[in-house]
């Protein structure tokens, strides 16, 4: 008999009379992808939640070894691929700053990538509420946010060429400039979206249904947040104002207004479902902050011009130095982080982790969902908001 | 605390052994610990009101190709209050000849986080962790035979009677 018997041995072996274990995906709708949830039940009671992934695998990280930087932003995109804009800005801005031309990049470029990655922002965190929307039973905001989101994809699709996997933030650049009228469109999609937002708000946020089920879920201390590497909503849903665009204060963001949406336990404890939930909302209100400045200096600061080429400070070879590097930015589901090994001599790294910030937030699920019924953890599994292209990668 | 410090800090405490080697090529500096002592000098920055890297935004797993015979664990700590990053490697040669697999110590007791990644390193690189609690593979099969993300890996050519490529 071996000594160390690892956790998964003690928790499933030998169960109890009374305990049943039940298989929750990876085919099931509430687990948001390909998720299998293995749970050790007692009745309804939830006793042990022991997560499976690795179903959507794509194996990034070997693909990574023989190709060029260029070649793969696409595999950045499938990875969240419900905000494949902020994929993708991450990953550039870590390549510019190895080569050291992060400086270079005009500033409408900067305005540019922002806006997009905002808007993609909104699209991500609008799917989250709808998703969670139904996975606590309500029908309706599902389809509006996804009607919302729709308007987004195809402005997005208008610029890159492609609906969800753009591939349009390139090093040291971007593919195209805006297509003209873009920033129109925009304005436009803005102010038909803020009584939209109120609307939902009205119909789901302030829901007492809703919030009879997501109030007092869940609760997430913030030392175990921290401990367990959450970020994002997450880790702002317990109460904690850490959002790596006002931390690190990269691209354009620094010129920028926006709030930082806290958890504040109004409807329950500090740090339950119904906060995080409420973090999105807000970090919506604010994207739609963001966006309104980005417009507002494209259109007058950095108006477009014959002349502007957002291709011109494309390095024509990618060979940053031989060093490694970190970096980090905010997804809509929190920190994002790329490791780079460079070797200094060729084209392709000899070493890219991704760090998806799903990953880390889907860890603390077995934590703070022991003791709880069933039908809880739906709702708290709805509230982290993973997606699973990014947890398997 | 700067760089600096935090390296006096660590000598002082725990000699001069502790830091083999210091990397400064880069953008961001790094200390390469002795793997002896990483569990302590974690739990020391993770404790220490001057450091206080509470946040382990990253750990990664590195083979370092068949030239060199080495296996890298690179930690990426993050402190909240101080809103400061640092990394920290460590690594031993291993010859991949050998059926034992390259062995550290997991910190996954000083940040819950590891638990995943270490799973992580184990299931795509055949890093063994001394004292994790739950060491099994995360993304691959638990019958896959091999570790992918090794240079010296060979693609499998079939899964189950099912091809590859």
């Amino acid at each position: 008999m071996q000594i160390n018997k690892s956790r998964y041995a003690q928790l499933t072996e030998g169960l109890k009379p009374e305990e049943m274990i039940i298989n929750m995906g990876p085919q099931h709708p509430s687990t948001h992808g390909v998720l299998r949830l293995e749970l050790i039940t007692d009745g309804e009671i939830v006793k042990e939640v022991i997560p499976h992934m690795g179903y959507l695998h794509r194996c990034f990280e070997k693909h990574c070894e023989s190709l060029t930087y260029q070649q793969i932003i696409p595999f950045v995109d499938r990875m969240d691929y419900m905000a494949s804009m902020n994929n993708d800005h991450a990953f550039v801005m870590g390549v510019e700053r190895m080569m050291g031309i992060d400086k270079d990049i005009p500033k409408r470029v900067e305005y540019i990538r922002v806006l997009v990655c905002e808007l993609n922002r909104i699209s991500s965190h609008l799917i989250a509420i709808g998703t969670y929307g139904i996975d606590i039973g309500a029908f309706t905001p599902f389809l509006w946010c996804f009607r919302d989101r729709e308007h987004i994809m195809n402005m997005l699709e208008w610029a890159s060429g492609s609906r969800m996997l753009y591939n349009y933030i390139w090093v040291g650049g971007l593919f195209y400039d805006l297509p003209v009228g873009f920033e129109e469109r925009c304005s436009e999609f803005i102010n038909y979206f803020k009584p939209k937002l109120t609307e939902l708000n009205q119909l789901l946020t302030e829901n007492q249904i809703f919030i009879g089920r997501t109030a007092g879920i869940g609760v997430l201390p913030l030392d175990v947040a921290i401990n367990y590497g959450c970020s994002g909503p997450m880790l702002r849903g317990s109460g904690l104002k850490w959002d790596l665009r006002r931390i690190d204060e990269y691209s354009v963001y620094p010129e920028l207004e926006f709030e930082i949406p806290i958890g504040k336990g109004e409807m329950g404890k500090l740090g339950d479902c119904w906060d995080r939930y409420k973090i999105r909302t807000e970090e919506i209100a604010e994207s739609i902050r963001i966006i309104e400045q980005c417009l507002e200096r494209l259109q007058k600061e950095f108006k477009r011009s014959p002349e502007f080429d957002p291709r011109a400070k494309l390095p024509k070879k990618i060979i940053p130095k031989e060093q490694d590097f970190y970096i980090r930015a905010e997804n809509p589901k929190g920190e994002l982080g790329y490791y780079f090994i460079c070797d200094g001599k060729t084209e392709i790294p000899k070493r890219v982790k991704a760090r998806g910030p799903s990953f880390n937030n889907l860890s603390v699920l077995p934590e703070i969902s022991r003791g709880i019924l069933i039908a809880d953890l739906i709702a708290i599994l709805g509230s982290i908001d993973i997606v699973l292209g990014e947890v398997d990668r | 605390m700067n760089f600096d410090e935090i390296k006096n800090l660590l000598t002082k405490k725990f000699g001069e052994g502790v830091i083999v080697e210091i990397e400064n090529n880069g953008l961001q500096p790094a200390l390469q610990i002795n793997p002896d002592f990483i569990v302590h000098v974690c739990e020391e920055l993770r404790d220490n009101k001057n450091t206080w890297f509470d946040f382990l935004s990253c750990l990664s797993g590195v083979d370092h190709g068949p030239e060199k015979n080495k296996f890298e664990i690179v930690y990426h700590l993050a402190s909240i209050p101080h809103k400061q990053q640092l990394v920290l490697k460590t690594s031993r040669a291993h010859d991949k000849i050998s059926s034992q697999l390259p062995s550290f110590q997991s910190v996954s007791k000083i940040w819950r986080t590891a638990e995943w990644h270490e799973r992580e390193a184990f299931d795509l690189l055949g890093i063994y962790f001394e004292g994790h609690p739950d060491l099994r593979r995360i993304l691959l099969p638990d019958d896959w035979e091999g570790y992918p993300l090794r240079k010296d890996y060979l693609a499998a050519e079939e899964y189950k009677g099912i091809k590859i490529n």
